[in-house]
């Protein structure tokens, strides 16, 4: 559908869901409204808030829109959940705990499904950021799914990254092996008033010291999000991260932020390439003769490969 | 390679709590391979409508047990009109008396489906109305 970017320019509401819409089911045409979007984006603070399932994401979500709003910005917010492998559906329910802001123009929820898509985000994450900057939100809020150790995707695509936890999920050792905790900007402790909070976040605090000296300040908080206790101090701990990052720091971020999109957006065409240049019966076919080990999947994709390049793979290994 | 989903949004608007069957409903269509929003109780007509936007889904689903469906039905199509989302297909189900479908069917109730509806009426209705749009 052509004319989508602008109306969404524009401030039209209903073109810009479409636009995401279009862009999640990567539908032609969708792209080059997109890149009509880019320039006039990079203007919000992007939050990243993930955890594991259960540690009330959403909940934290909720009350970090309410705050933004209550200074008078506009909000967008992703919220992705799984889809199942076995069926392809998805339930996604993280609007539930954001009911009080759905009639507020100011707030502008966005619930995606993984699609397949590992690492936290949906293949159309990116995208849909992209459209809710250029809308003018303000702030944009991705709450990632909630899988436990993988979700690190989140740290690209965000200014800041916030990693939730609860008290009684696992001994020091677990959060050590767990990686979210090294993409954590700041720590946060929800269900505070539970037992086991003070050690949670003893461990936390613990571990933050292994690092290197160099390595940046880290804030672990407690919040009782359900009664929004700690709320301020989190938004103080973003503000803080937000100024303390230099920079030098800011535009090693950004880069970082335009590699992982361009990193997605190759990975996409080449893939879509690739299944085109596999000649009939697509990339299946190829799969199927790695099944019945005719071939291996290396060779398979070096066939692939040359097919693009329009050469032949190469004989043997090369080189002594 | 386009791969559409059909994405539905599951709502319960008024008073009632009873969200046992609409879970049931959500959970059926996920397992069928569609996208669900389920958005839980107690929604306004306008909080309905607004998420139907902002989430560009294919249809709304309602369940409504509380006996006000002559009331909410027309004011959730409504609601979606004044959102410019007038086209969005709205199908519910719940204790609704026979008397009463005629005039569900009038105010644009795409369809509304009786306590003893298996899931699998269900999805083959929105499989065979409901197209990504």
């Amino acid at each position: 559908m052509a004319g989508l970017a602008k109306a969404a320019l524009a401030g039209d509401v209903r073109a810009a869901a479409q636009l995401m819409r279009d862009l999640d089911d990567r539908q032609p045409g969708a792209l080059q409204e997109l890149r009509e979007l880019y320039p006039a984006t990079g203007r919000a603070y992007v939050l990243g808030v993930t955890g594991n399932p259960g540690t009330g994401k959403s909940t934290v979500v909720d009350w970090l829109i309410e705050r933004y709003r209550r200074q008078g910005q506009r909000v967008g917010v992703v919220a992705i959940d799984p889809t199942s492998p076995f069926s392809g559906g998805a339930i996604l329910g993280d609007r539930i705990r954001m009911q009080r802001h759905s009639t507020d123009d100011g707030v502008f929820i966005r619930s995606l499904a993984t699609r397949g898509h590992l690492g936290g985000l949906s293949r159309s994450t990116h995208d849909v950021v992209t459209v809710l900057d250029a809308m003018g939100n303000d702030v944009v809020i991705i709450e990632t799914v909630g899988v436990g150790q993988d979700e690190v995707e989140v740290v690209a695509a965000a200014h800041t990254s916030i990693v939730i936890t609860v008290p009684g999920l696992g001994d020091e050792v677990q959060a050590i092996k767990a990686g979210i905790l090294e993409i954590a900007d700041i720590l946060v402790v929800n269900k505070a008033e539970r037992d086991g909070a003070d050690r949670t976040v003893r461990d936390l605090q613990g571990m933050l010291e292994l690092r290197p000296r160099e390595a940046p300040t880290v804030e672990v908080l407690r919040t009782v999000a359900t009664r929004g206790e700690g709320i301020d101090e989190l938004c103080a701990a973003i503000e803080r991260h937000h100024a303390g990052v230099g920079a030098a720091q800011a535009a090693a971020r950004r880069r970082q932020r335009a590699f992982a999109e361009v990193r997605d957006a190759l990975r996409e065409r080449l893939l879509e390439a690739a299944a085109a240049a596999a000649g009939p019966g697509g990339l299946e076919a190829i799969a199927a003769e790695v099944a019945a080990r005719r071939t291996d999947p290396y060779s398979a994709a070096e066939r692939l490969l040359a097919a693009l390049r329009g050469t032949d793979p190469p004989r043997g290994a090369g080189g002594c | 390679m386009p791969e559409r989903k059909i994405r539905i949004l599951i709502a319960k608007p008024g008073l009632d709590g009873h969200d046992r069957g609409v879970k049931i409903v959500a959970r059926a269509l996920a397992d069928a391979g569609h996208e669900v929003v389920y958005t839980g109780l107690h929604q306004t007509p306008d909080m309905i409508a607004s998420a139907a936007v902002q989430e560009s889904v294919d249809a709304v689903g309602l369940s409504i047990l509380s006996g006000a469906h002559l009331t909410l039905f027309p004011a959730i199509i409504e609601a979606l009109r004044s959102r410019g989302a007038g086209d969005v297909p709205v199908f519910g189900g719940g204790i609704i008396p026979d008397e009463d479908m005629e005039a569900l069917r009038a105010a644009g109730v795409a369809a509304v489906f009786k306590p003893g509806t298996t899931t699998t009426d269900i999805i083959k209705w929105v499989e065979a109305n409901v197209r990504p749009r």
